[in-house]
C-alpha cells in the first residue's frame, strides 16, 4: 500500500512540474498573444486592452496562480485562433485518438507477438532473419513515410481502403497499422529474444521431457512467459503514441488531438499547445503508473516495493 | 494569337454541344439543388463575423451572414445587400442606408436597423476583441465608445429600416467597410445566449445556415430557404471536410470523391496538375490582392541612403524568382497589385540592372559593398526565394546573411525599430482585406504603422505622402472614384522614388474543382471569395 501511495505522490509531483513547464511555453514561444488576438488594424492602446483582458499584464506568479486555479476547474483556457474552449476542442477529439491508439495496440501486438514467437521458434532460418530485418526497417522508418506509402498503395493504387477520413472500421485500418508498425517492430524483436530466453528455461525442458505436444508447450508455457516484458512496455507506449499520432493523424486526416496539436503549433495557438501538452503528459504519467501497478498482478514474481 | 482564339472558341462550342445540360447560359436558368464537398487541412476557426479573419472562414462567413453592402459576384464593384439603397452626404460625413424589408435571421426574426447598430457596436467594443475594430475609427464617437462601451454616438436609427452613420472625418473606404465581414449583421438575442460560443453556432441572414459542426471533422451548410435573394444559393448543401492533407485532397478530387480542394494544389504537384489537358477547365488561376516585397529599414544604415534602396530594387532578378515558384506569380514593380484600383500600368519601376545598381552603390560611397541581414519566414518556398535574392545581392557586392526564422520572430523583428534591416515578406505578405488602395498604405507604409509592434517594417514615414493619403481618403463622392484611384496610384509610384520596398511579385491563387460543380461570373476566380463564392456555385448534376 505504501508503494502505491508513494507512486501516486511521485506522479502528482511530476504533474506539478509539467504544469510549470507548460506554463513556461506561454513565454517561450516567439509570439505576442495580445497582438495576435487584436489583429493587424489594432492601435497600441487596443493591444494593451486585449493584453489586460487576457490577464497577460499581471506579474508572473499571479498569472501562474490564475492558470492553476482555472486548471483546477478543468478550464484549459480559450483558443486564441479558434476562440473555443480548449477543453471542448480536446474533448471532441479525444475519442478519435483513443480509438486510434487502441487500434495501434492491437496491430502492434498482433504483428509483434506472432512474428516474434515464430522467429524465435525458427531461430536462424531465413524467416527469422527476414522478419528481424523487416522489424528493424519499420522501427527505423519515419512514420509519415510509411503512412504515405500505405496510403498510396492501398488507398490510391489498389483502392481497397479509403484515402482518409474517419467513421468506419475501414478508415481505421491504415492509420492504426502505420502507428502500430513501429511498436510491432520493437515487439517482434523483444518477443523473439524473450521467447528464446524462455525456451532455454528448465520448465520448458521438463515440459518437453514429459512429452507435451509442441503446440501446448508453446501456447501454455512459452508465450505467456515471453509476453511478460512486453505487457510492462504497453504502458510506456502511450508516450510513443502521443508523438506518433501528431504525424499519423495529419497524414490520414484523422480528427484526433495529434492533428489538433500540429495545427496549433503551425498557427502558434498557445492555449491549445499548452492544453495538449498537459493532457499528453497526464496520459504518459498515468500509463506508467498503470504499468507499474498492473505488472505484479500479471507476474507474481514482481513485488511491490 | 487570333488563330488560337478562334480555336478555343470552336472548342468551347463543341463542348457546349456535347454537354448541353451541364452549362446553363444565364444565371436565371440555373436550377437549385445538389450538394458539394469542400476539403480543408486545418480546422475552421470561428464563424463569428466580428472575429473570423483568415482566408478560409472569410468566405464562409459571407455565406452565413450579410452586410449592408456586398460585391457584385466576380468583381470588386460594390452593390447593395441588406441595404436596399444608400446615400452619401455632400461633405462625405453622413451615410444613410435604407434597409430591405422582410429579411429574416435564421432564427425567424426580422432583421431591423437596431440589429445593424448593435452589430457595428459589437465589433467596435474592445470586449469583443475583434481584429477589425480599428477599421471603424472614423465613425463619430468611436474613441469614447471604446472606453465607455455604451452607445456609439455616430450610428443612429431614425426608424426600423434606416441606419445613419456619421463620421468624424471623411473616409472614402466607408462603403468597403460596410461590405467587410466585420460589419455583418448578427441577432443580439443569439449572441447574448451563446456568448463567446456564437462563432460555433452562427445565426445570420445569409444564404446558408450551419446545420452541423463536428469539431475537427466537418461543417455542413444547409440552404436557407427563406433567403431574401430569391434564386440563391444554388446548392442545397455544402459539406466542409476538415483535416485533409492537400496531397490527399487532390487524390480524392481526382477520384471524384470531393468537389473542391480548398487548400489548392500543393506546390510539388503544381506543374503536373496544371499541364494535364484533362484539368484544363477545372483549374482556375486567380489574381490575388497581394504583393510580395523586400522591405528595407530606412532607419538602419546603409538603408538610410535612397541610392542603396534603389540599388537593391535594380539588383533583384524578379523573373528568375517567379520561375522558381513555377510561375505562380507575376513580377511586381509597385506596392499595389494589378487587380487593385489605382494600379499604374504605365509605371515601369526599377528594371533589372546589376551594373546600374553597382553604380548607385558607388555613388552612395559603398563601391565595396556591405554586409547586412535578410530576415525570412522558414517555410518553403520562402527560404529558397530569399536565397535567390541573396545571390542577386551578392552580384552587386551586398553580402546578406539569411535569418530564417518562424513567422512570429520575423514579425517581431520587423516591428522593432532596429530589428531587421531587410525582410522578405513571403508567407506574411499583406493581402488586402478589401479592394481599396488605402488598405496597402496606412498600416504598412504610412507613419502610423512605423511604431513599435507595427507592420511598417521599412519604418518609412513620409509626412507629405501621409497628407496626400488623407486627401485621397477624403474624396468620398462616388463620382470621384476614378480620380481617387489615380491619386492613390500616384502616391505609390511617388513612394517608389524613395524605394522603401523592393516589390518582387504578386502571387496568384490556384484552385481546382471537380466536373460536378460549375458557376457563372467567374465564380472560381472571384477576387473577394477564396476558394469560391459559395452562394453562386451550382451542381452540374442538378441541371
Amino acid at each position: 500500500m505504501g508503494y502505491i501511495l508513494r507512486r501516486l505522490i511521485q506522479s502528482l509531483l511530476i504533474l506539478i512540474g509539467v504544469s510549470i513547464i507548460t506554463f513556461a511555453i506561454l513565454f517561450a514561444l516567439p509570439n505576442d498573444p495580445a497582438r495576435q488576438v487584436a489583429g493587424r488594424t489594432a492601435s497600441p492602446s487596443q493591444v494593451e486592452d486585449v493584453r489586460h483582458q487576457l490577464g497577460l499584464d499581471l506579474p508572473l506568479p499571479a498569472q501562474y496562480a490564475r492558470y492553476i486555479a482555472k486548471l483546477a476547474h478543468g478550464d484549459l483556457g480559450r483558443s486564441y485562433i479558434q476562440r473555443t474552449q480548449v477543453s471542448e476542442l480536446i474533448g471532441a477529439r479525444l475519442p478519435a485518438s483513443l480509438l486510434l491508439m487502441l487500434g495501434a495496440i492491437v496491430c502492434e501486438l498482433l504483428i509483434g507477438l506472432t512474428i516474434g514467437t515464430v522467429a524465435a521458434l525458427r531461430r536462424n532460418t531465413g524467416f527469422d532473419q527476414g522478419a528481424m530485418v523487416g522489424a528493424l526497417f519499420f522501427v527505423s522508418m519515419p512514420q509519415f513515410l510509411v503512412g504515405y506509402a500505405l496510403l498510396y498503395v492501398f488507398g490510391a493504387w489498389l483502392g481497397w481502403l479509403p484515402l482518409s477520413g474517419y467513421g468506419s472500421f475501414r478508415h481505421l485500418i491504415l492509420p492504426a497499422l502505420t502507428l502500430g508498425l513501429l511498436g510491432g517492430g520493437w515487439y517482434a524483436r523483444m518477443m523473439r529474444s524473450s521467447t528464446i530466453e524462455v525456451l532455454r528455461q528448465d520448465y520448458v525442458r521438463t515440459a518437453r521431457a514429459k512429452g507435451l505436444s509442441r503446440a501446448r508447450i508453446v501456447l501454455v508455457h512459452v508465450v505467456p512467459n515471453g509476453l511478460l516484458p512486453i505487457i510492462a512496455m504497453i504502458g510506456l507506449d502511450i508516450g510513443y503514441f502521443m508523438s506518433g499520432i501528431v504525424v499519423v493523424e495529419s497524414v490520414f486526416g484523422w480528427p484526433g488531438i495529434g492533428q489538433l496539436t500540429w495545427q496549433a503549433i503551425n498557427q502558434i495557438d498557445i492555449p491549445i499547445i499548452m492544453g495538449v501538452t498537459l493532457v499528453a503528459a497526464c496520459a504518459i504519467v498515468l500509463g506508467n503508473l498503470l504499468a507499474d501497478l498492473v505488472a505484479p498482478l500479471i507476474d507474481p514474481r514482481i513485488k511491490l516495493k | 494569337m487570333m488563330k488560337k482564339l478562334v480555336m478555343s472558341v470552336s472548342l468551347a462550342a463543341l463542348m457546349l454541344a456535347a454537354a448541353p445540360l451541364a452549362t446553363p447560359t444565364f444565371a436565371q436558368d440555373i436550377k437549385q439543388g445538389g450538394a458539394m464537398i469542400v476539403t480543408f487541412k486545418d480546422d475552421i476557426s470561428t464563424l463569428d463575423p466580428a472575429i473570423g479573419y483568415d482566408w478560409k472562414n472569410w468566405s464562409m462567413i459571407k455565406s452565413v451572414f450579410d452586410g449592408l453592402l456586398d460585391y457584385k459576384p466576380g468583381t470588386t464593384e460594390i452593390i447593395p445587400d441588406l441595404a436596399e439603397s444608400y446615400d452619401v452626404s455632400k461633405d462625405g460625413l453622413t451615410y444613410t442606408f435604407k434597409l430591405r424589408h422582410g429579411v429574416k435571421f435564421h432564427n425567424g426574426r426580422e432583421m431591423k436597423a437596431a440589429d445593424v447598430k448593435y452589430s457595428l457596436e459589437r465589433t467596435c467594443n474592445p470586449d469583443t476583441q475583434s481584429p477589425g475594430a480599428g477599421y471603424y475609427g472614423a465613425i463619430k464617437g468611436f474613441d469614447d465608445f471604446q472606453k465607455s462601451k455604451k452607445d456609439l454616438a455616430g450610428i443612429t436609427t431614425p426608424d426600423d429600416y434606416t441606419v445613419k452613420i456619421e463620421l468624424a472625418h471623411p473616409d472614402a473606404t466607408m462603403l468597403h467597410l460596410m461590405a467587410l465581414n466585420f460589419s455583418f449583421v448578427v441577432p443580439k438575442e443569439e449572441v447574448e445566449k451563446l456568448g463567446p460560443d456564437f462563432g460555433k453556432h452562427p445565426v445570420g441572414t445569409g444564404a446558408f445556415k450551419v446545420s452541423e459542426w463536428t469539431s475537427g471533422q466537418k461543417i455542413v451548410f444547409e440552404r436557407n430557404k427563406d433567403y431574401y435573394n430569391k434564386g440563391l444559393p444554388h446548392l442545397d448543401q455544402i459539406t466542409f471536410e476538415i483535416g485533409q492533407e492537400p496531397v490527399v485532397a487532390l487524390l480524392r478530387l481526382q477520384k471524384g470523391e470531393i468537389d473542391i480542394a480548398g487548400d489548392g494544389i500543393p506546390p510539388a504537384k503544381y506543374v503536373e496538375v496544371t499541364q494535364d489537358p484533362a484539368n484544363k477547365d477545372l483549374v482556375t488561376i486567380v489574381d490575388q490582392l497581394q504583393t510580395g516585397y523586400v522591405s528595407m529599414n530606412v532607419t538602419m544604415p546603409p538603408f538610410d541612403k535612397v541610392e542603396v534602396r534603389q540599388a537593391v530594387n535594380m539588383a533583384i532578378n524578379k523573373d528568375r524568382i517567379v520561375k522558381l515558384i513555377n510561375n505562380r506569380a507575376v513580377p511586381a514593380n509597385q506596392p499595389l497589385p494589378p487587380a487593385m484600383p489605382g494600379y499604374d500600368k504605365s509605371y515601369k519601376g526599377y528594371a533589372y540592372d546589376p551594373d546600374g545598381a553597382k553604380a548607385l552603390l558607388a555613388k552612395a560611397g559603398l563601391s565595396d559593398g556591405f554586409t547586412t541581414e535578410l530576415y525570412v519566414q522558414n517555410v518553403d518556398p520562402n527560404p529558397r526565394i530569399a536565397q535567390a535574392i541573396q545571390q542577386d545581392l551578392a552580384k552587386i557586392g551586398i553580402k546578406a546573411e539569411l535569418k530564417s526564422l518562424d513567422q512570429g520572430n520575423v514579425i517581431a523583428a520587423g516591428g522593432k525599430k532596429d530589428g531587421a534591416p531587410m525582410i522578405w515578406s513571403g508567407g506574411m505578405a499583406w493581402i488586402a482585406d478589401f479592394p481599396d488602395p488605402s488598405n496597402f498604405y496606412t498600416a504598412i507604409l504610412g507613419c502610423g504603422g512605423a511604431v513599435d509592434g507595427g507592420w511598417n517594417w521599412a519604418w518609412y514615414c513620409n509626412k507629405d505622402l501621409d497628407a496626400r493619403a488623407d486627401q485621397a481618403n477624403a474624396m468620398t463622392d462616388p463620382a470621384q472614384a476614378d480620380a481617387r484611384a489615380t491619386a492613390w496610384g500616384k502616391i505609390f509610384t511617388d513612394l517608389m522614388k524613395d524605394a522603401p520596398w523592393a516589390p518582387v511579385f504578386n502571387e496568384k491563387a490556384i484552385t481546382i474543382h471537380s466536373k460536378r460543380v460549375a458557376g457563372p461570373n467567374g465564380v472560381f476566380a472571384d477576387p473577394i471569395h477564396i476558394p469560391v463564392n459559395y452562394d453562386e456555385v451550382y451542381a452540374t448534376d442538378a441541371q
